[in-house]
């Protein structure tokens, strides 16, 4: 194994595990409150943010922090406030980011160097104070899941029913689009902003397929994301291919693999 | 005294755009009250339920829960929606689904207490035996009397039942009826249906509600002439009780 001599691999792995850890647990929230298309529309529109990063001569990790987190709050009010539906609203939203960061950076003199890392991500580049960032982001997940475990959960499962028994819905639901929001950014560095959704969605929807335990089902979305991103690190280094791209087709494969292997399954214990 | 009434609505209108969906409402509940609240679809029942539980803000009038607006007041009421608002696949099973009605605040956590709750309310609706089952195994009529565990798991003062005998059979209905009756000792009881021939001898009052609210009180039995509030002449089949009619509403 001597890919693991290299320090950027070791950043990588690290990487991995910390990315994987904020997929799991809101990766899960997604996939069980059907929020997939709002995410894609939230990572699309932190382009937005990367942009302006360039344009302010900042981290575009960092300025898509504010960035995203505003265009989650966004697009949460006007879905859950006017008769737009949400949809739109998401649409909307991803466009109007995407063509920001575009202007953004016509604005900014000279070449955008590694632009194209922001928009397909690259694990193998990740410097340490990215590193960092995921770490602290990671944290700050990680305390509001445990925090307040039982109000998102009641209100991903009923929305109606939690409010009636007390619970600030709207604060709740807004929170969880945050969230959304600071993995994207988390996401961006190692898949780049087109693939984000893929992390975000396929372990838990692989995992799903086999507990209906929402603990369970966090913990194993972690498990299962953090082998099959080393993996895809790892089939991408023998075959020498673009990492983010071969981590998701990985995760597409083996999510087909467990889909047709449990209805074969369940085929021979009905019989 | 100062407790008897539970909720207190006073000269209620509500629309929906242009439509007018309840004119001029005024209706309270007291400790111990068992109120079937009756009429045609589209009468603004489910409309009424909600503005109780503060889901709905009328156009006008006052709305009193508990002594207190309905969002404070609400965490009293144990309450039963009309249609499930919630995805069948959900990772959640029967136990970890009722037990949310127990919620009381933020941080804390479900204590021993509220495990007996929900137990005995499992036991109460006859699904203690189903708990670690998950929602999607379930049939209709079970996952209804899930639905119910949960609102009354709450120990509420008040519960406000919409169509809980829906996708319930007779024989079961007949059984939660007796349930509700069994609850009423401790606690207001109000439901809403459209199903006339459901209403039992046992209930206190009787409202129909189309657009305006017409009383008819505990004298006057439970069955009968409900043609103002359905515009139509209606025909009823009530069992065991023939021939009971109620007064006409009064203008």
């Amino acid at each position: 194994m001597e890919i693991f001599q290299y320090e950027f691999m070791r950043n990588a792995i690290i990487a991995a595990v910390l990315v994987n850890i904020t997929c799991g647990i809101v990766g899960t929230y997604v996939v069980i409150k059907k929020l997939v298309f709002i995410s894609g529309g939230i990572s699309h529109a932190a382009f937005g943010g990367i942009g302006l990063g360039y344009f302010l001569g900042i981290n575009p990790i960092v300025a898509a922090v504010p960035f995203s987190l505003l265009s989650a709050i966004t697009i949460g009010l006007i879905s859950k406030r006017s008769k737009l539906s949400e949809d739109a609203a998401i649409g909307i939203i991803w466009a109007a980011g995407m063509a920001m960061g575009i202007i953004f950076i016509n604005l900014t003199p000279g070449y955008a160097p590694d632009l194209f890392s922001y928009l397909f991500g690259n694990i193998l580049t990740i410097p340490v104070s990215d590193l960092y960032i995921m770490l602290i982001l990671d944290s700050i997940i990680i305390l509001i899941i445990v925090l307040f475990f039982k109000e998102f959960y009641a209100v991903s499962f009923d929305e109606e029913f939690s409010t009636v028994i007390g619970i600030p819905n709207r604060i709740i639901y807004l929170t969880l689009l945050c969230m959304v929001a600071l993995s994207v950014v988390i996401l961006i560095r190692i898949v780049g902003i087109i693939l984000v959704i893929a992390l975000l969605t396929i372990p838990s929807s692989i995992c799903r397929q086999f507990t209906y335990n929402i603990k369970k089902l966090i913990i194993s979305s972690i498990l299962t994301g953090v082998v099959l991103t080393i993996a895809g690190l790892w089939i991408s280094y023998l075959l020498n291919l673009a990492s983010g791209a071969t981590i998701i087709i990985l995760l597409a494969v083996v999510f087909f693999v467990s889909f047709f292997a449990k209805k074969i399954f369940l085929s021979f214990k009905f019989f | 005294m100062k407790n008897d009434i539970l909720v207190d609505l006073k000269n209620i209108n509500f629309y929906y755009g242009e439509i007018p969906v309840l004119e001029d409402v005024n209706f309270s509940i007291k400790r111990n009250d068992f109120i079937a609240i009756i009429g045609p679809n589209g009468g603004g029942k489910t409309t009424l339920l909600k503005i109780m539980l503060g889901l709905l803000k009328p156009d006008s009038g006052t709305v009193r829960v508990f002594g207190k607006g309905p969002k404070d007041g609400r965490k009293s009421i144990g309450y039963l929606p009309q249609n499930i608002s919630f995805d069948l696949n959900f990772p959640i099973n029967v136990f970890d689904m009722v037990i949310m009605g127990r919620y009381r605040g933020p941080i804390k956590k479900y204590s021993e207490n509220d495990v007996k709750s929900v137990l005995n309310a499992l036991e109460t609706v006859g699904m203690l035996e189903y708990k670690n089952r998950h929602i999607s195994m379930l049939s209709a009529g079970q996952l209804q009397r899930i639905l119910i565990a949960r609102a009354i798991a709450r120990e509420p003062e008040l519960l406000l039942l919409d169509e809980p005998m829906s996708s319930v059979d007779p024989e079961t209905q007949r059984s939660i009826y007796e349930l509700f009756l069994e609850l009423n000792k401790k606690m207001a009881v109000v439901f809403v249906t459209h199903d006339i021939g459901a209403i039992s001898v046992y209930i206190d009052r009787v409202l129909c509600l189309n657009r305006k609210l017409f009383y008819h009180g505990p004298k006057e039995g439970s069955l009968g002439k409900l043609e103002e509030a359905y515009s139509c002449p209606v025909e009823i089949l009530a069992h065991g009780i023939p021939h009971r009619v109620l007064g006409r509403h009064k203008k």
